[in-house]
């Protein structure tokens, strides 16, 4: 048992390091994805993990394996593609799924492009996959930094946020947050898939967000519990998902994602709330 | 004049929904607007609350701002599977006081306890709202009004899909609201309810058909004239004020 979940973290600073990452991921993406479901943006989320890549592309390419580039190129490519959506769609009337679409395909086209032209095969799986086992110290404090950046961010639109998420047309009635709630919240989006690409990849850090909240959704009702669950959720898979690919010599990316996904399927069987079992069982009720 | 509208044009894209509207509410006033479906009701309290500019004209406010105005829309615009509990949602009426940022103080917390008794919501509190029905919803969103406690209150269909007694009441602290000074307005359907509690009247069909005393206003030309301009958007229209096509 020990040698099986303790030993490998205890033996290694590369696995020490990976779990440390993928915390600070864990805690700052899995409440943003949190967001992202209540306000059914999750495929939004998709499409801004596709958006980044160009910026990524061209910060591998200009720098190598510099994590600051390619951190900086995915941030200019995925605020780019999230402002020109919500200023096409907020100016234009066009629903902002349609233009951050049509951005997002742009950008995607453009990342494959350009991986194309100038890079190997191996480069694009390093782009796309990233390497949780190769986060060295620069790389982590990136990610304390976003995570933190990403907690103080969130509890200062929080309350804009759960208007706009919930009742748009009162938050308008009362202030003028409402474009600030938007657009800090899909900066907070392209901040975490950013975040998360170094050690998951562009294609599969967008799960950290999506999963760990569509699994804590089975489980607990209140946002408050949402937000923590999904937290907890995201740092125990990415517990198991590293030993997993420590054990069985796994990549360390679609383990921890797999890893998520068990957990969303078991959740989806199994929670307390509206999951399959649930809605099959005959429940005792209430006299009144 | 509380609130008045000067040759206000509003609408989407180019297409007007509330055409040179030309109209003073006084304060105290309790008005209902009324008028067809596409009549421009719910478009014009959204140019009051600054959530769409008009194409042209002015809205004039006299004596009160943004948060003098309290706004409660159609329960179709709000996400009810959101999960928030009622005592949250009700809070939230306090946004003047506390801001995005600020904390709820006891006294918002006695102010929240006391909408939700006044609204017969006391068990309520730790809900969710997506266990309430359509009229235990549109209590809570009323109790929310309440602790706004605004100059001017705007009501998008306060009764649609609520039973006859939640109408009653919700009425009754309508008439409460008045009696307390309060400006009022209400997008209704219901003529009767309008007759018998609203003493002045708006009846809209993208252009304003007439307006004053209910009685004066509800009349079977005026409906009949509101009816027949209650046409779908003319995609083919000239620029109104000249000759010219788009």
């Amino acid at each position: 048992m020990f040698e099986f979940f303790i030993q490998p973290i205890a033996d290694f600073s590369f696995m020490q390091r990976a779990l440390i990452g993928c915390i600070a991921i864990s805690i700052s993406a899995a409440p943003v994805g949190v967001f992202l479901m209540l306000r059914r943006m999750s495929l939004t989320g998709d499409a801004m993990a596709h958006a980044i890549l160009p910026g990524a592309a061209v910060g591998f390419f200009i720098a190598g394996l510099s994590i600051e580039a390619m951190t900086i190129g995915g941030i200019v490519a995925g605020c780019t593609v999230a402002l020109l959506s919500g200023l096409v769609s907020r100016m234009t009337s066009v629903a902002e799924d349609s233009s951050m679409a049509a951005f997002y395909l742009i950008s995607l086209a453009l990342g494959v492009l350009i991986i194309s032209v100038r890079g190997s095969q191996v480069d694009l799986l390093h782009v796309l996959f990233g390497s949780a086992l190769a986060l060295h110290n620069d790389a982590l404090y990136l990610l304390g930094g976003i995570s933190t950046l990403t907690l103080v961010t969130l509890a200062l639109v929080f309350r804009p946020l759960v208007l706009e998420c919930m009742d748009r047309l009162f938050l308008q009635s009362v202030s003028h947050l409402s474009p600030l709630a938007h657009f800090s919240f899909l900066m907070l989006v392209v901040l975490n898939l950013v975040g998360g690409f170094n050690a998951l990849g562009t294609l599969l850090s967008v799960g950290m967000m999506i999963l760990p909240s569509a699994a804590a959704r089975y489980w607990v009702k209140s946002l408050d519990m949402l937000l923590l669950s999904s937290c907890l959720i995201a740092i125990a898979s990415c517990y198991i998902g590293l030993l997993l690919s420590y054990h069985a010599g796994w990549p360390t990316g679609p383990a921890i994602i797999l890893t998520l996904g068990f957990g969303y399927v078991i959740s989806f069987t199994f929670g307390i709330n509206n999951s399959l079992t649930s809605q099959y069982t005959k429940k005792k009720h209430l006299s009144a | 004049m509380l609130l008045s509208f000067d040759n206000l044009t509003l609408g989407y894209e180019a297409h007007p929904a509330v055409h040179h509207l030309n109209y003073g509410v006084q304060a105290g006033a309790l008005v209902a607007l009324v008028g067809p479906n596409g009549a421009g009701k719910s478009t014009l309290l959204k140019g009051i609350i600054g959530q769409i500019q008009p194409l042209d004209g002015h809205i004039h406010f006299d004596g009160i701002e943004k948060k003098d105005i309290a706004y409660l829309p159609q329960l179709n615009q709000l996400d009810r599977s959101f999960p928030i509990t009622v005592q949250e949602l009700v809070a939230l009426g306090a946004w003047n006081e506390i801001g995005a940022f600020g904390h709820l103080k006891n006294c918002h917390k006695e102010q929240v306890a006391s909408a939700l008794s006044q609204l017969s919501l006391k068990g309520f509190e730790k809900r969710l709202i997506s266990s309430l029905s359509g009229g235990q919803m549109q209590r809570v969103l009323f109790a929310r009004l309440l602790v706004q406690n605004a100059k001017l209150i705007l009501l998008d269909e306060p009764f649609t899909g609520v039973d006859s007694r939640t109408t009653h009441d919700l009425l009754h602290m309508i008439s409460a609201w008045h009696k307390q000074g309060k400006t009022i307005i209400a997008v209704l359907h219901d003529l009767e309810q309008v007759r018998n509690t609203f003493p002045e009247c708006l009846l809209l069909s993208r252009e304003p058909i007439a307006f004053g005393p209910t009685e004066e206003v509800l009349t079977d030309p005026n409906w009949l004239r509101a009816r027949k301009l209650n046409e779908a958007f003319d995609e083919h229209a000239v620029y109104c004020g000249s000759h010219e096509a788009p």
